[in-house]
C-alpha cells in the first residue's frame, strides 16, 4: 500500500476505536432519554467526576482503570439511581424545560466541586504499554486505544442483552415504549426509570475510566463532552441504542478525518455544523432511528 | 401594574440611579455586572418566558454583537454609536435565520435548545480561527485614561458604564413592560402555554416566535456592544462560551420566567449571593476559583427543586404587587 494510504487507514482505526469509547459515552445518554424522556444536560459532567475517580484510583492506589472501573461503575449506578429517585422523578411531570435547567444546575455545581476540589490542572493515568502499537501487518493500532474500545464494545453488548434478555430490562422497554400502559399493568415507572438513569450514569462511568486513556482530564471539560454526546446521540437519532454507538463511530472517525484536513482546533466546527444540519433537516437522525 | 408597584419601582430607582454617589468602584463594578444581567436577562425571558423557547445559546449574539462593534472601533476608529448598528443588524438577522430555520422545520423542545447551543459553539470556534479581529489571541481595545469622560468613544470612569447600564437595563424593562401588555405578550404567551391551541385561534405562530428572536437576539447584542467597551478585551473562549449563556438565564429563571421583574431580582439576588459570599472569603484570606460559580449552580438548583417559577411570583405576593 502507498504510504498516504497506510497513513489514511491508521487515522480512520484510531477514529473508529476513539469513536467507539464516545458512543458507550453517548448510549448512557441515549439509555437516559429514551427511557425517562430526561434529557442529560450533566452527562459529561457525571463523566469528568468518573475519570477522577479513575485518575486518583491510578495515581494512589496504583489500580489499573480496566479494573477500577468495575466499581466505578457500581458506584456510579447507585448515584444514577439515587439521582433520578430523590431529584428528577419529582420533575417527570413538570415542563420539559424544567428538566433541562434542573440538569444544567447539577452541570455547573459538579463541573465547579471539582474545579474547587482538584484545582484546573490537567491531569492523567500514565499506563506504561499507553504509547505501545500493535502491529496488523503495515498498520499500527495504538493498544491502549483498541483495549479502551474492547471494554466499550463488552459494556455496550452487555447493555444491549440486559435490555433484551432480561426481565428488569423488558419491563424498562415497556414502559419507555408507554409509561402509562407500563403503569397500568403494575409495573413500578418510577423505580424503572431510577435503574434506566443509575444504568445510563454507569455507561457514561465507564466510558470515562477508558476516556482517560485517550484525554488529558481538567475540571472544565466537562460541557464539550455534554455537547459531544449531544452531537453523536442526535446524529445516530435521540433514544435510539445503536444510533448511539454508530453515531460515536462515525463522529470519532469524522474528527481523526477533519484532524488530518483543517487545523485540529477547528475540527469541532465540522461536528457542531453537522449537528445543525441534521437538527435541521433529518431530526430523527442521520442513521433513522426508530421515532 | 398597581400603585404599590410603581413606588416600589420609583424607590429602586432613586437607590439605583444615587449609587454612584455613595458606593466605592468595587460596590459600583459589582452592581454595573448586575445590572449587565438584568439586560440580559431581559433579552433572553422575552424569547423563554414570553415565547418559550428556550435558548442556551445567547452568547452568539453577545459575542457577535462584542465582535461586530469593537471590529469597527479596533479597525477604523468608528464609535459604538455607530457600530451598535451593524452589531443590533447582524443579530437580528442571525437570530432570524435561526428563527426561520428552526421555526419553519418545526424544530422545538429540546431539538431547538441543542440547535442554539451547536450555534453558538460553531461562532465560537469560528472565531477564534478567525485572525482579523484576533483569533483566539484575543481583541483588545485601546484603554484611555479612565478618568475622563467621551460618551461619544464610550470611553470614561466606571460610573459613567454605571449609567449606561442602568439605562439599557431601565429601557429593556421598559420595553418588555410594553410589549408584554400588549398584543405581543398575550400572542407569546398563548404560543408558550400552548402552541397548537394558539394556532387553531389563528395566531400567525411562525411570526411572532420570529419576532421574539429577533427582539431577544438583538436586545443581547447592545449587551454584547456594552461588555466590548466596558472590558475593552474580547476573547472567542469567553464571549461566546456556553458557561456565558448560562449566566445570562441564572437571573430570569431564579427571578422568575416570563415575569417583568424576575429577571432583575434574580440578577440582584445572584450578584449578592455569588459577590457576598466571594467577598467574605476573600477577606478571610481565602480564594477559591469556581466558587462563584458553584453557589450559582446551587441557587438554581435550589429555585428549581423548591420555587419553580422562581422567586418573584412568590415576592410578588408577599409585597401584594402584581407580577
Amino acid at each position: 500500500m502507498p504510504l498516504d494510504l497506510i497513513n489514511l487507514a491508521n487515522v480512520v482505526i484510531s477514529g473508529v476505536l476513539t469513536g467507539l469509547v464516545y458512543g458507550l459515552m453517548a448510549l448512557g445518554l441515549s439509555v437516559i432519554f429514551g427511557v425517562a424522556r430526561i434529557v442529560n444536560f450533566a452527562h459529561g459532567e457525571i463523566m469528568t467526576m468518573a475519570m477522577y475517580v479513575a485518575v486518583f484510583a491510578f495515581a494512589f492506589f496504583d489500580l489499573n482503570p480496566f479494573i477500577a472501573l468495575i466499581p466505578i461503575a457500581a458506584v456510579f449506578f447507585v448515584f444514577g439511581y439515587f439521582l433520578q429517585a430523590a431529584v428528577i422523578n419529582r420533575f417527570i411531570t413538570r415542563p420539559e424545560q424544567s428538566q433541562f435547567m434542573l440538569l444544567l444546575a447539577l452541570a455547573v455545581i459538579i463541573m465547579n466541586a471539582l474545579l474547587i476540589l482538584f484545582g484546573p490542572d490537567s491531569r492523567n493515568a500514565q499506563l506504561d504499554y499507553l504509547l505501545e502499537s500493535i502491529e496488523l501487518g503495515p498498520l499500527l493500532v495504538d493498544r491502549g486505544k483498541f483495549y479502551a474500545a474492547l471494554v466499550a464494545c463488552g459494556a455496550s453488548a452487555a447493555l444491549f442483552a440486559f435490555f433484551r434478555c432480561s426481565r428488569t430490562g423488558t419491563a424498562i422497554r415497556a414502559c419507555a415504549d408507554n409509561w402509562l400502559g407500563a403503569k397500568v399493568v403494575g409495573l413500578d415507572v418510577k423505580r424503572l426509570y431510577a435503574i434506566s438513569f443509575g444504568l445510563g450514569s454507569s455507561s457514561v462511568a465507564i466510558a470515562g475510566c477508558m476516556m482517560i486513556l485517550l484525554f488529558d482530564l481538567t475540571p472544565g471539560a466537562g460541557p464539550a463532552y455534554t455537547l459531544l454526546a449531544f452531537v453523536i446521540v442526535i446524529v445516530g437519532g435521540l433514544g435510539s441504542m445503536s444510533g448511539a454507538l454508530a453515531g460515536g463511530v462515525l463522529i470519532g472517525v469524522s474528527e481523526a478525518m477533519a484532524g488530518l484536513f483543517i487545523a485540529p482546533s477547528a475540527k469541532g466546527m465540522f461536528s457542531f455544523a453537522l449537528l445543525i444540519l441534521v437538527l435541521l433537516f433529518r431530526p430523527r437522525g442521520l442513521l433513522g432511528g426508530r421515532s | 401594574m398597581n400603585g404599590r408597584a410603581i413606588f416600589l419601582l420609583a424607590s429602586l430607582g432613586m437607590v439605583l440611579g444615587m449609587l454612584p454617589f455613595v458606593a466605592n468602584d468595587y460596590v459600583l463594578s459589582v452592581a454595573t455586572l448586575f445590572l449587565f444581567f438584568a439586560y440580559a436577562g431581559q433579552a433572553w425571558n422575552i424569547l423563554m418566558g414570553f415565547a418559550g423557547q428556550l435558548s442556551l445559546g445567547h452568547s452568539v449574539y453577545l459575542g457577535l454583537g462584542a465582535y461586530a462593534a469593537a471590529a469597527l472601533h479596533y479597525h477604523f476608529g468608528i464609535g459604538p454609536w455607530a457600530g451598535l448598528w451593524l452589531s443590533m443588524t447582524l443579530c437580528a438577522a442571525l437570530g432570524a435565520i435561526i428563527g426561520a430555520l428552526a421555526f419553519r422545520y418545526s424544530v422545538s423542545g429540546v431539538h431547538f435548545t441543542l440547535l442554539t447551543i451547536a450555534v453558538a459553539e460553531f461562532m465560537r470556534i469560528g472565531f477564534d480561527h478567525f485572525t482579523w479581529i484576533g483569533g483566539s489571541a484575543g481583541l483588545f481595545l485601546k484603554v484611555s485614561q479612565r478618568n475622563q469622560i467621551d460618551l461619544l468613544n464610550l470611553r470614561g470612569t466606571p460610573a459613567m458604564f454605571y449609567y449606561v447600564i442602568l439605562a439599557l437595563a431601565a429601557a429593556a424593562f421598559a420595553l418588555s413592560t410594553w410589549l408584554l401588555l400588549r398584543r405581543p405578550g398575550y400572542y407569546w404567551q398563548a404560543i408558550r402555554e400552548n402552541e397548537d391551541a394558539a394556532q387553531a385561534l389563528g395566531i400567525n405562530i411562525f411570526r411572532w416566535k420570529m419576532l421574539a428572536i429577533i427582539i431577544s437576539a438583538s436586545m443581547t447584542s447592545l449587551g454584547g456592544v456594552f461588555l466590548a467597551f466596558y472590558y475593552n478585551n474580547l476573547f472567542p473562549e469567553q464571549v461566546f462560551h456556553i458557561s456565558r449563556s448560562i449566566e445570562i438565564i441564572l437571573g430570569p429563571i431564579i427571578g422568575g420566567m416570563g415575569t417583568l421583574f424576575g429577571p432583575v431580582l434574580g440578577a440582584a439576588l445572584l450578584a449578592l449571593l455569588a459577590d457576598g459570599a466571594t467577598e467574605v472569603l476573600a477577606a478571610t484570606g481565602w480564594e477559591i476559583p469556581g466558587l462563584k460559580q458553584l453557589i450559582y449552580g446551587i441557587a438554581l438548583f435550589v429555585v428549581m427543586t423548591l420555587l419553580p417559577h422562581g422567586v418573584w411570583p412568590e415576592l410578588a405576593r408577599k409585597l401584594k404587587v402584581s407580577k
